[in-house]
């Protein structure tokens, strides 16, 4: 084995080293690009090194917003996606847990009913009932309100169907043994069933905080008011404009920013994440 | 008084299942009572109804002097230890001891001074800040008994707690728990399906088949008197022979007399054949086998024989080494107070 490991381990480490060159490059340009000043960028003939005008860009964007089209700061812009994407994850594993609690745990009247009507939603995201859902949030006067812009993406199906398994593999005889040490079913929840599903709730919040940040189609709908936009919407406002320049520089320092939280969260979260995803601790 | 009263218990599951059939057994206060069958006899479900994880369809349970039907398993005032120990896996052994009593809200100072009591007696003292995942099987068995003594119950309440261990650590538990038993003086329930387990450490064994007692006792009347044939073969191993007497007898069987009439099976433990050479006798009973396979386990050797030469197989127990080689022809007798008579339609025994 060792004398062949040079090779064999060669060519895997190549393929990867490609693969990582080929998804950081653009990156990469992104980032020198939010480095250079409006004019360097627009004569086509960028350099592929930094420029001078990093903490000109950045301290513009985050405090005092592009010039023309989204005028808010990125600041407000990255608080408001921090708002909503935090608030959607929370809220979805919040309900996940109780659903999933309430299918496994107790036997009631059309138990199995409630379980697929939670499971049918899976088929109805929100861009298939886009409308209704607009209705609604509209009637409900949530229109440019953070509870308009997270409550509907809450209800998840797939975090209580990722619990739901989960719960099913905690074995019957510690429910069992919580009666006999006298604790009842929401003591139950919280004293053993919560902390057993640690690494479960790390996985759907990393994939859930995700989800929440990418949202485009929802907060274009439900925002128009500027200092409630989210930076995804922002980013997608500051190069659709066609009498005026784009300031590239800007919009790709935004994208930059927009990437940051989200590998934030991948990287602090990793080690829990695989772990939840791969292995069950009982 | 801790005793445990089941007046006519029975369980019907949904759908109709007659798990459990107007079962009724009294254990005094202090004792150590055995349920023990094959599997789906019913003897965990009636565990588990007086544990009060499992409603009681008819009948009533009463542990000292209160009728228990109604109430929460937790205030039943019983501990149990479960198969696979169900401890809580994100808690340290301390945690796992002290949960239950913190939950009744008893004061701190005094968990402290019960579970360390508890870790004492089980010699489990140095593991108590270890989470259950980094101990070896016994130890969390340890655990689990751990548990259930710190809450000093009325009764003890134990589910096969012993068959997740290796045979050697199973022994060793089992002299524990009957002399843990015994020091704490704390009535106890006890289901298995090891007849082994069950003999050594009952003093009252309950034999179950299909929903009912088949006979209760002290073990070794169990095992000297077996009241039916079910019992006759579930205790002892290796099993009771039990052989059919066909009517107008089985060649190579000589019986000096038969008790009653009717069609009866012979019962006989393997240890109380002696061997003699053929054609002596008459004694109480004469077989004439031969020896079709031999099992020596050093202490004692197993003849495998064939009654007649071709008839049922029965077993014979001979101490120590035997020189026999398969393929002999022998003789079988036996004693007239060894010989149990069994109907052969119902199985009863008959009275002699």
């Amino acid at each position: 084995m060792v004398e062949r490991r040079s090779i064999l381990d060669f060519i895997p480490h190549l393929v990867l080293l490609l693969g990582i060159v080929i998804l950081a490059f653009p990156v990469y340009v992104a980032f020198v690009a939010s480095t250079w000043d409006a004019a360097t960028i627009a004569n086509g003939h960028m350099p592929l090194r930094p420029g001078p005008h990093f903490l000109e860009n950045y301290y513009k964007l985050l405090f005092v917003g592009t010039g023309s089209s989204t005028r808010e700061p990125v600041g407000v812009m990255m608080l408001n996606s921090l708002v909503m994407a935090m608030s959607i994850a929370l809220g979805k594993i919040a309900i996940s847990l109780i659903s999933a609690f309430a299918v496994v745990y107790f036997r009631f009247p059309f138990r199995m009913a409630a379980f697929w009507t939670i499971f049918v939603t899976l088929m109805l995201p929100v861009e298939v009932r886009i409308y209704p859902t607009y209705k609604i949030v509209a009637d409900l006067n949530l229109l440019d309100t953070y509870a308009g812009l997270t409550i509907p993406l809450i209800a998840s199906a797939t975090a209580t169907l990722l619990f739901r398994q989960f719960f099913m593999t905690v074995p019957d005889e510690l429910v069992e043994a919580s009666r006999i040490d006298g604790a009842g079913p929401m003591k139950f929840f919280f004293d053993t069933l919560l902390p057993l599903s640690i690494t479960s709730i790390a996985a759907m919040f990393v994939i859930q905080f995700i989800y929440g940040w990418n949202q485009y189609l929802w907060p274009l709908l439900i925002t128009t008011r500027d200092d409630m936009q989210t930076i995804v919407i922002g980013i997608k406002k500051m190069i659709v404009t066609q009498d005026a320049l784009t300031e590239w520089q800007l919009a790709m320092a935004t994208a930059i920013l927009a990437m940051l939280p989200p590998v934030l969260v991948v990287i602090v979260m990793q080690k829990l994440f695989v772990k939840g995803l791969v292995e069950t601790e009982k | 008084m801790n005793n445990v009263q089941l007046r006519q218990v029975g369980k019907v599951y949904a759908g109709g299942v007659e798990a459990v059939r107007a079962i009724s057994i009294d254990i005094p206060d202090g004792k150590f009572c055995v349920l023990v069958g094959p599997s789906g006899c019913g003897k965990s479900t009636l565990l588990r109804m007086v544990a009060g994880l499992e409603t009681i369809s008819s009948g009533e349970i009463v542990i000292g002097d209160r009728r228990v039907n109604d109430l929460d398993p937790s205030e039943r005032d019983i501990a149990m230890v479960f198969q696979n120990y169900a401890l809580y896996p994100h808690m340290s052994v301390y945690d796992n001891m002290a949960y239950g009593l913190r939950n009744r809200r008893t004061p701190k100072a005094e968990i402290e001074e019960r579970v360390q009591e508890a870790a004492r007696i089980l010699e489990i003292g140095h593991l108590l800040d270890r989470k259950p995942r980094a101990l070896s099987g016994g130890q969390r068995q340890r655990v689990a008994m751990g548990r259930a003594i710190v809450r000093k119950p009325r009764v003890f309440l134990f589910d096969e707690p012993l068959s997740n261990l290796d045979a050697k650590l199973r022994i060793q538990m089992r002299v524990e728990i009957k002399k843990l038993q015994r020091a704490l003086g704390i009535t106890s329930i006890y289901v298995t399906h090891d007849q082994l387990e069950a003999m050594t450490l009952a003093d009252i064994l309950v034999v179950m088949n299909k929903g009912k007692v088949e006979q209760m006792g002290p073990p070794l009347t169990l095992y000297e008197r077996p009241a039916t044939t079910f019992v006759a073969g579930f205790i002892g191993a290796p099993p009771m022979n039990l052989v059919p007497l066909p009517e107008g007898g089985l060649p190579g069987l000589k019986l000096a007399k038969v008790p009653g009439s009717g069609r009866l099976t012979l019962g006989i433990r393997p240890e109380h054949f002696e061997l003699t050479a053929p054609g002596t006798g008459p004694h109480a009973l004469d077989i004439d086998v031969t020896v079709s396979a031999i099992e020596a386990v050093g202490s004692e050797t197993f003849l495998y024989c064939a009654v007649g030469g071709n008839g049922p197989e029965i077993i014979v127990r001979v101490a120590g080494k035997s020189e026999i080689e398969a393929g002999a022809t022998l003789r079988a007798v036996a004693e007239a107070k060894n010989l149990h008579f069994f109907d052969d339609e119902t199985g009863v025994r008959i009275a002699d």
